[in-house]
């Protein structure tokens, strides 16, 4: 086999991988919950399809092979440890699946279910995300721990103790019933915009690790839209997504300069992006039931709207923001309304909507500090340069904590 | 708990020390500074020198051996410490990537060793 031809073996490999991934773990482990063993076999898969395939070449379904592959090794894993009467009925449901029609044919989808399982109440909500990214993308805790800030050996530490709990604990691999559907949806969109939110601020656009993470997120999305496609909330997660995502060229000026998103020039927005946005939005208001992310997209619609008008309809910003006050009273919702109102209303009342805050909520918020700062500045209070500091020392983005300096002045 | 946060830093960031007080380098680090007191963490610290103007003394074989330096010859060096009271070293990490130095340098978090303070100062 040529170099190239290797190559394109490897590009296939690495595709199947990413685009099965979820998949295939998630079929491994709906009938074992053992995600760290499917988690395992998938990888040995992985690996010796990097020597079978080139030398036998691609197999008609890459999926199935990879899957009858991971089968084969979960079930001798569970061989080994025979001796431990527990995982003989795991043995027997495995080897029940093996029974089943050809592998060539479509096995079920059972993602849905992996989504509400790493979104479960009894799991630490912080581990949700962490979880996610690791079994329905494949990610290494390597690089789940620097998205999360926290060390290697601790997120891989927390990451096995939930899968153990998954294992061991009883949570089960299935639909929620109607009855706790919405709020068991709500952890599963809220950690999926986590993912989001991480790859947004933190790389600010310009590390193309953060960047990643923001595909990622639209990605599971994306998953979570063709397995949910009713629910308006879904719609309304991704049409904001991509209402932000179509803006990543204008975040930043020529010289790697921070650029407010009032100051962005609209020509380096995506219009396809947009569009798309706009059409998840208008799909979820026709199923009339709003919630928290339809109102944040709604937010980021009028926004998006400035590139067709030429300017920002504030009035509407603060109205949304006012609903979702009532459903999601977040420091990140207030902080929003207060820059809206101040936009709308004038700087001495975004003053007095900030200063509804509690204090104490917001000693480290940094948003929250640079809004009080450019509202203080602009009535020309010496209490700004206090204000500015603060955002200054919260911020890690170099971008961001420049542009304030220079704010400050 | 206390954890040091060691600064790393370039020849450029060590360079850019003497620039005025208006300068990015200083202003970022004077607010960052503020930050630390104002959240009742910071314990202590400070800057170092640059490299070049330490001396290294070792005595092996009951002979005294001192050079100049250390000289760079790593990207960077040993520039500055702090230490921060602070609950957890996840507290630490955010505090570590809020700092200057995280995003022009490095910074590494290193729990402090109070028992063998203890064994030590008695």
């Amino acid at each position: 086999m040529s170099g190239s031809d290797e190559e394109k073996v490897h590009r296939t490999i690495e595709r199947v991988a990413r685009e099965s991934y979820g998949r295939l773990v998630a079929y491994l482990s709906v009938n074992t919950r053992d995600l760290a063993a499917a988690e395992d076999a998938l990888s040995e898969a992985l690996l010796k399809a990097l020597t079978a395939w080139p030398r036998d070449g691609v197999p008609q379904n890459p999926e199935a092979w990879l899957l009858t592959t991971a089968r084969h090794s979960v079930i001798d894993a569970v061989r080994h440890q025979r001796v431990v009467s527990a995982s003989e009925p795991t043995l027997q449901l495995l080897q029940e699946n093996t029974m089943e029609p050809n592998f060539s044919t479509e096995f079920p989808d059972e993602r849905l279910k992996l989504l509400f399982v790493c979104a479960h109440p009894a799991i630490d909500p912080a581990m949700h995300t962490p979880l996610m990214l690791q079994t329905v993308l494949g990610l290494d805790a390597a690089r789940i721990a620097g998205v999360f800030l926290i060390s290697p050996k601790t997120m891989g530490q927390r990451l096995v103790r939930a899968k153990t709990k998954i294992r061991d604990g009883g949570i089960g691999f299935e639909i929620p019933q109607e009855r706790e559907l919405p709020q068991r949806l709500d952890a599963v969109l809220d950690a999926i915009y986590a993912a989001f939110g991480i790859g947004w601020d933190d790389m600010a656009g310009v590390d193309q690790r953060g960047r990643d993470l923001a595909e990622e997120a639209i990605w599971l999305a994306r998953v979570l839209l063709q397995l949910m496609p009713e629910e308006a909330e879904v719609h309304g997660l991704l049409a904001l997504m991509l209402h932000c995502e179509a803006r990543r060229a204008g975040r930043r000026g020529l010289d790697g300069r921070y650029v407010q998103l009032s100051e962005q020039d609209c020509q380096k927005w995506s219009l396809p992006l947009m569009e798309e946005a706009e059409r998840h939005l208008v799909e979820a208001s026709s199923r009339g039931r709003t919630g928290r992310f339809q109102l944040e997209a709604a937010i980021q619609s009028v926004h998006a709207e400035r590139a067709r008008s030429g300017a920002i309809q504030w009035n509407a910003i603060m109205m949304f923001y006012e609903q979702l006050i009532r459903i999601s009273p977040t420091l990140g919702t207030r902080t929003g309304y207060a820059a809206a109102v101040a936009e709308a209303k004038g700087a001495q009342a975004g003053l007095a909507a900030l200063d509804r805050i509690d204090p104490n909520d917001i000693a480290a918020y940094q948003p929250y500090w640079a809004v009080r700062a450019h509202l203080l500045q602009r009535l020309e209070k010496s209490e700004a340069t206090n204000a500015f500091d603060r955002a200054i020392a919260l911020t890690e983005d170099p971008a961001v904590r420049q542009f304030l300096l220079q704010r400050r002045g | 708990m206390q954890f040091a946060l060691l600064i790393y830093e370039s020849t450029e960031a060590f360079a850019a020390r003497k620039s005025g007080e208006a300068d990015s380098y200083t202003g970022a680090w004077r607010a960052y500074h503020k930050a630390l007191v104002e959240a009742g963490v910071f314990v202590g610290g400070d800057p170092l020198a640059v490299p070049e103007t330490g001396t290294t003394i070792r005595i092996r074989d009951g002979k005294r051996g001192v050079q100049d330096g250390p000289y760079a010859d790593t990207k960077e060096q040993l520039g500055g410490f702090t230490i921060l009271e602070l609950p957890s070293l996840d507290a630490a990490l955010e505090w570590a990537a809020r700092c200057p130095a995280a995003s022009y340098g490095a910074v590494e978090v290193r729990l402090l060793d109070p028992q063998t303070r203890r064994r030590i100062t008695g």
